[in-house]
């Protein structure tokens, strides 16, 4: 059982890589619930194998099975699910705004690069200039 | 039971409920928001006064026996912590009811901005790893909500890096605690720091390795701070300067908490944490150098400074890891301070590209004087905090002999000096480059409001008073470092607490 649900999240945690490096807002969405239930499967089994219902007197407490990872994955799914919700709505927003799902560079990241270029053409004009005045004084 | 611990967590979720219920009454909002804030001022002084004199303070919520419910403790490090992210969200928010932004006048502002704070609180306070992830969750999630709470396209596009990066670092915080639990079968973080040792050493390297990643992310380590200054300028000034003050360090204090507490010393990540945080500091102040737009600028700057606080750590001597609390302190109120005063520049002139303001010297003075001291204070400059903080760590360093890293502190120290004179140059002195800012500034739609200057004076004044007590707040750093440094009396206090 457990190395069924281990391989499960093992098969989780790559596909879901590999749909975060995607460039499409709708695939990083997918890749992002993947491997946030290949966490959960894994905080799932982190208490040992399954067992009986942990209520006293119902059974033998050695043959419980561990509540706490089960609490804990509870948890861990609520917020998952918020901020999954939370996305889908941004993304909606974004494809609103722009009628496109590819996830663009920062603007001002793009507009300091170029201001890269752009100091290298001045500095290169410069250059030209200084070396045809040079050119002309020789004349 | 010692319930105080919990009301800087409990007071602002009430008043959360309390913003819901009255949401169509702006003015209730506020009042309720703003007396939240204000009790969690007067609670984080009392638990600071009280830690500080008669050692750490627990409770277990629920009253459920010790490992099994969740601890709440109160330690030097969380009470002082604290006490400075209680001053900076309070003015903050006076700050943003100034400001009259689009964003901070939604019913959603008040309730979310509450929702922030408890969860700030809470990640000080929690005693259980678990417990933290959730607080962390608490307080992402308000700030996912803060941030792109306009809908403008350039939000919705960073907020967008923003949320999937955070959730990235917040579904591997999931699998290391899962990790961790199957390991140790606790998450209590004291009860971790006794079982941690008796795993074998590659297992709890990579425990620590794993926590490193994910507070990393949280914090803007180098090579993880990439989504810091994509998304934080984008936000209202008020909502950029709680981020750029509060968020990331709650990833460093909880480094600082997990590498001490949790590990013993062969797992620590010294020689690792003290490159990352070479590198940190030179790439965030060449990318500052680099940038046009003044919270860009400071945005990578908060990454550079980063750095320090992991040096200081990485350290892990006594004079280290006190001078990384000291510099958590002096940073939180700086950068708060000085993306205060960011706002208050493009208020007044309408832009914050610093290739297009300039003059603002004469045109606003105040503006001017509120920009020096934070940004003297930031540049390390005696007698400021800042100083005091960049003289603990450099010599830290000279004592462990690590004299790359002290090489780097420096160097980067005087690349943030240039910094500074270029946006004090570039926007306070010399003529507006721009006619139509020159327009703007003469113009009556320039006008600051006065709440807005009342706050960010607050916060100068803090900076100026964190000069003057520079040296009973390092003497107490100092004892800080030392209670982190031995944990035994932590482990004791929370396992050996009200419980039994």
């Amino acid at each position: 059982m457990s190395v069924l649900l281990a391989f499960c999240a093992a098969l989780l945690f790559a596909t879901g890589t590999w749909m975060l490096l995607q460039r499409r807002l709708s695939r990083i969405l997918i890749g992002v619930g993947l491997i946030g239930h290949g966490s959960n499967i894994l905080l799932l089994v982190s208490g040992g194998g399954g067992g009986n219902s942990p209520i006293i007197d119902t059974a033998d407490p050695e043959d419980f099975t561990d509540p706490l990872p089960q609490a804990l994955v509870l948890t861990s799914i609520v917020i998952t699910f918020g901020v999954t919700a939370f996305l889908l709505a941004l993304g909606y927003r974004s494809w609103r705004i722009t009628h496109d799902d590819v996830v663009e560079d920062d603007v001002e990241d793009r507009f300091i690069a170029r201001r890269r270029e752009m100091d290298r053409a001045v500095a290169e004009e410069t250059l030209a200039e200084r070396d045809q005045a040079a050119e002309e004084d020789r004349v | 039971m010692n319930s105080m611990i919990a009301l800087p967590i409990i007071v602002p979720l009430l008043g959360t409920a309390l913003c819901v219920v009255v949401a169509p009454w702006r003015w209730a909002q506020r009042t309720i928001s703003l007396s939240a804030l204000t009790t969690n001022v007067v609670v984080a002084i009392v638990l600071f006064a009280r830690v500080d004199d008669g050692g750490m303070e627990v409770t277990q919520a629920g009253g459920w026996p010790v490992p099994l419910g969740i601890s709440l403790a109160v330690d030097r490090l969380s009470a002082v912590m604290l006490v400075v992210s209680a001053a900076m969200l309070l003015p903050v928010l006076v700050y943003a009811i100034g400001q009259q932004a689009e964003e901070t006048r939604y019913a959603a502002f008040n309730p979310v901005y509450l929702v922030l704070a408890a969860g700030v609180s809470a990640s000080f306070i929690t005693g259980d790893l678990f417990n933290l992830f959730v607080a962390f969750e608490m307080m992402l999630v308000a700030s996912y909500v803060l941030l792109t709470l306009g809908g403008r396209p350039g939000q919705v596009r960073s907020g967008m890096s923003y949320v999937v990066i955070s959730l990235v670092a917040s579904t591997f915080f999931v699998t290391a605690l899962a990790l961790i639990y199957a390991a140790t079968g606790t998450v209590n973080m004291a009860q971790l720091s006794e079982r941690m040792p008796e795993l074998p050493l590659a297992v709890s390297t990579g425990f620590s390795l794993l926590l490193i990643f994910v507070f990393g992310i949280k914090a803007g380590l180098f090579p993880l701070f990439f989504w810091l200054p994509d998304s934080y300028p984008t936000a209202p000034g008020a909502i950029t300067a709680i981020f750029a003050g509060l968020l990331t360090k709650v990833g460093v204090y909880a480094i600082i908490r997990t590498q001490t507490l949790m590990f013993p010393p062969d797992a620590r990540q010294g020689t690792l944490l003290l490159v990352l945080a070479g590198l940190t500091m030179v790439v965030g102040v060449l990318g500052a150098l680099a940038q046009d737009d003044l919270r860009r600028m400071l945005s990578f700057h908060i990454v550079s400074h980063i750095g320090y606080m992991i040096f200081g750590l990485a350290l892990f001597t006594l004079a280290g890891v006190a001078g990384a609390v000291f510099y958590v302190v002096h940073h939180i109120t700086v950068k708060t301070g000085l993306f205060l005063v960011a706002g208050l520049v493009e208020r007044r002139s309408g832009s914050d590209r610093l290739s297009r303001v300039g003059g603002l010297v004469r045109s606003a003075p105040m503006i001017a004087v509120l920009f020096a001291i934070p940004a003297l204070a930031i540049a390390g400059l005696p007698p400021f905090s800042g100083f005091v903080g960049k003289f603990a760590l450099v010599s830290a360093g000279i004592d462990a002999e690590d004299w790359v890293i002290v090489g780097v502190s420096l160097a980067v120290s005087l690349l943030t000096v240039y910094v500074m004179v270029r946006i004090w140059s570039d926007i306070f002195w010399g003529d507006p480059e721009d006619p139509a800012i020159e327009a703007y500034v003469a113009s009556d739609a320039s006008r600051v409001p006065r709440l807005m200057t009342a706050a960010a004076t607050t916060v100068v004044v803090l900076i100026v008073g964190l000069m003057v007590f520079a040296g009973p707040l390092y003497d107490y750093a100092e004892r800080t470092a030392a209670d982190l440094l031995a944990p035994q009396q932590y482990i004791e206090t929370v396992l050996g607490g009200d419980g039994e």
